[in-house]
């Protein structure tokens, strides 16, 4: 009798604290990270990038990670890289040799990058992985982060727009039926418009983010259909350096490419990645990281355009000026209707504007707004 | 319309002898190292070796004749890495030239990307001097001539010398001794020891020359292509179209000059063609090559014409002992 008083009185407070159990975590996770702050000095940060120091785009991240490193005064050996890792096995392989290396964070710099991320996260809880430019969040260890780059691609669109003298603009574009890439067009195309509206902007798809024979083909046909002006999304600097060849004009991407072309190249939509690096590490160093999706943009800092360069046409400092003040002022964004798609169909009404999940996919992946056509 | 239409066809055109060269280049050099018995897989990694040397002569030196002797002779040492390993050792011709395709990659991707990292401006740059040089120029007022004056007359040194070279090819390998001796060492190497033909200085010899012409088609990327910037994985994969042209050609150079402007014409194909006029997907475009390399393929194997096959030497090393 006694002892099964007693058991009872056991198996409720075992129940209880099982309870208790588990709803604390639910409860605290609101307000506090999973994550212990890490003291700065036995910090480890790695990084996946798909590309070498010296391609544009993972070249970018590679001085964003550094401009980290400066900034939270890491060592050389607390932050590794691994380059060339293609968009196969080998990432998974890359991953883990970091989280052997003991890394508490770990980015990745491409979109192919996702699934193996999500996959190792599940394995390694304790690990924090950061994949740039997907959409995928497991509320847990896995986050993604990317840029506004649409804000930057609206002021060199300025820029093209008021160059150009046959109101036909060229654009060679890596992937069709990509948010990433139609946002860049569109938003590119906005910036055009809004300072002559007659030009329209020819595009060419080229199914590669890299190629620098075939981007610089692309370049060369998009010049023979009367384009003056050649914009890029795609990773080499051959479009600009096409344009040079032909005495054209251009805009680069993710570096400043008037080096390349300096008689051509008017500005480049660029990134600067420290910022979204140093806010996340050092949330991690705090033990303040909590599994946030990173969206930042020209206010932030996470997206410019490179200086005007010699060639572009008077007055465009001032138009891209005013342009810049209406993003930073908060009150405006570059997809606020009335926006139509080329087919003619209106897509954003008077005085609305595109939520993020319709920049970063959704409604993005298939539209191509007025006065862009696909050649 | 009209006029619309033929500057869009000169255009395509005009883009489908750019894009040829490096084609050639590299096809000319495999068909020469596989009419001496041996298949060298390791034509990307030549371009790349010739592509990277190019640069960086070019860069350093100032000097468009060392640009292209440093791409030859970068192009000839891979060859010679494979000619050592395959007619001196006797090694496996696929792995041999396989596994030189990912050291010429690597090498280069290494060497330019330290060439860029180590530059003043952060990059890399050649002299406007030296670009012209390389660049496409208008020869003599001609290439002011509608249509053809372009097409014919507006090219790259490289691209006049790339003719040449299948000129000058194929009247060696059908109007010479050397040609002949060459063709015996690639079809039947015994008999060609038993006529007294030195095999291995046959090989070598040709194995290198190949190279060097494969490296001449990295420089024509790197130099001309992409004026004088270098780039990561500059080659892309070219080398592989031109192994599949060998087929193609018939192992024949003035079929392999014919057959390089039809796939450089392919390769450049999907830019003009209009979307609204055919609507298919690039990915289809981006086939072609190979889709046309298969139906040459069936159709020599079924008409089974000697002289229009692989010569029969190749892939097999030669061992005296053995015959």
């Amino acid at each position: 009798m006694k002892q099964s008083r007693c058991f009872r009185f056991i198996a409720l407070s075992l129940l209880l604290a099982l309870l208790a159990g588990g709803l604390a975590p639910a409860a605290s996770a609101e307000v506090t990270s999973a994550f212990k702050p890490v003291p700065v000095e036995e910090l480890k940060v790695g990084m996946v990038l798909i590309g070498s120091q010296d391609d544009g785009f993972s070249g970018a991240h590679y001085n964003g990670l550094e401009g980290m490193k400066t900034a939270l005064g890491l060592k050389d050996e607390q932050v590794l890289y691994k380059f060339n890792v293609p968009e196969t096995a080998e990432c998974d392989s890359a991953l883990r040799e970091l989280v052997d290396a003991g890394c508490q964070i770990i980015f990745g710099n491409s979109w192919g990058f996702m699934n193996f991320m999500e996959e190792i996260a599940e394995e390694y809880p304790e690990v924090i992985f950061s994949h740039c430019s997907g959409y995928k969040n497991n509320g847990v260890n896995f986050n993604n982060y990317f840029g506004r780059i649409y804000q930057a691609r609206y002021l060199a669109g300025i820029a093209a727009g008021m160059k150009t003298q046959t109101n036909k603009i060229g654009y060679v574009a890596a992937w069709a039926d990509n948010a990433e890439v139609n946002g860049g067009i569109n938003a590119f195309a906005l910036g055009v418009q809004s300072v002559n509206p007659d030009a329209v902007v020819y595009v060419k798809y080229i199914s590669s983010w890299f190629d620098p024979t075939l981007e610089k083909q692309t370049a060369v046909a998009l010049l023979a259909l009367d384009c003056d002006v050649i914009a890029q999304h795609v990773d080499t600097s051959m479009p600009q350096v096409a344009a040079q060849e032909a005495g054209k004009f251009g805009c680069g991407y993710n570096t400043d490419m008037t080096p390349a072309a300096p008689d051509a190249h008017l500005t480049a939509p660029i990134w600067h990645w420290a910022s979204v690096y140093t806010a996340q590490v050092q949330d991690v160093v705090d033990g303040t990281w909590v599994p946030e999706n990173y969206f930042l943009g020209l206010k932030e800092g996470m997206v410019d355009i490179s200086p005007l360069s010699k060639n572009v046409a008077p007055g465009t400092a001032e138009k891209i000026e005013e342009a810049r003040a209406r993003i930073l002022s908060g009150e405006w964004d570059v997809f606020t209707g009335p926006i139509s798609s080329n087919a003619g169909e209106l897509v954003v009404k008077e005085g609305e504007a595109l939520a993020d999940a319709d920049i970063t996919g959704g409604l993005m992946t298939n539209l191509l707004i007025k006065g862009v056509e696909v050649k | 319309m009209t006029q619309d239409f033929w500057g869009q066809a000169t255009a395509f055109l005009y883009a489908a002898v750019l894009a040829c060269v490096p084609l050639l280049y590299g096809t000319l050099g495999e068909i020469l190292t596989q009419k001496a018995g041996n298949i060298n897989l390791g034509v990307e990694g030549m371009m790349y070796l010739g592509a990277i040397a190019g640069f960086l002569a070019g860069y350093r030196t100032d000097s468009a004749m060392l640009t292209v002797l440093a791409g030859f002779l970068a192009g000839a040492g891979g060859a010679l890495i494979y000619a050592f390993l395959t007619v001196s050792l006797k090694a496996n011709q696929n792995v041999s030239g396989l596994t030189l395709t990912v050291f010429g990659m690597g090498v280069a991707n290494f060497l330019g990307e330290k060439a860029k990292l180590n530059a003043p401006v952060g990059t890399a740059f050649m002299s406007e001097r030296l670009k012209a040089l390389l660049s496409p120029v208008g020869i003599g007022g001609l290439d002011g001539l509608p249509v053809i004056g372009p097409l014919l007359f507006r090219h790259s040194v490289l691209t006049y010398l790339a003719v040449l070279a299948s000129v000058a090819m194929a009247l060696y390998l059908r109007r010479s001794r050397l040609g002949l001796n060459l063709r015996a060492v690639g079809e039947n190497p015994a008999a060609a020891d038993a006529m007294g033909v030195p095999v291995s200085k046959y090989k070598y010899a040709h194995i290198l020359v190949g190279g060097g012409l494969c490296g001449l088609g990295g420089v024509y990327i790197s130099m001309v292509t992409c004026l004088g910037n270098w780039q990561p994985n500059i080659v892309a994969g070219q080398g592989w179209i031109a192994m599949a042209l060998v087929i193609f050609a018939a192992w024949k150079p003035l079929r392999a000059a014919a057959g390089s402007l039809v796939f450089g014409a392919l390769s450049v194909l999907r830019l003009y063609v209009p979307k609204d006029v055919v609507d298919i997907p690039a990915a289809l475009f981006t086939m072609l090559p190979f889709i046309v390399t298969c139906l040459v393929l069936v159709v020599s194997s079924v008409r089974l014409r000697r002289e229009n096959q692989q010569p029969a030497g190749c892939g097999v090393n030669y061992f005296r002992e053995e015959r």
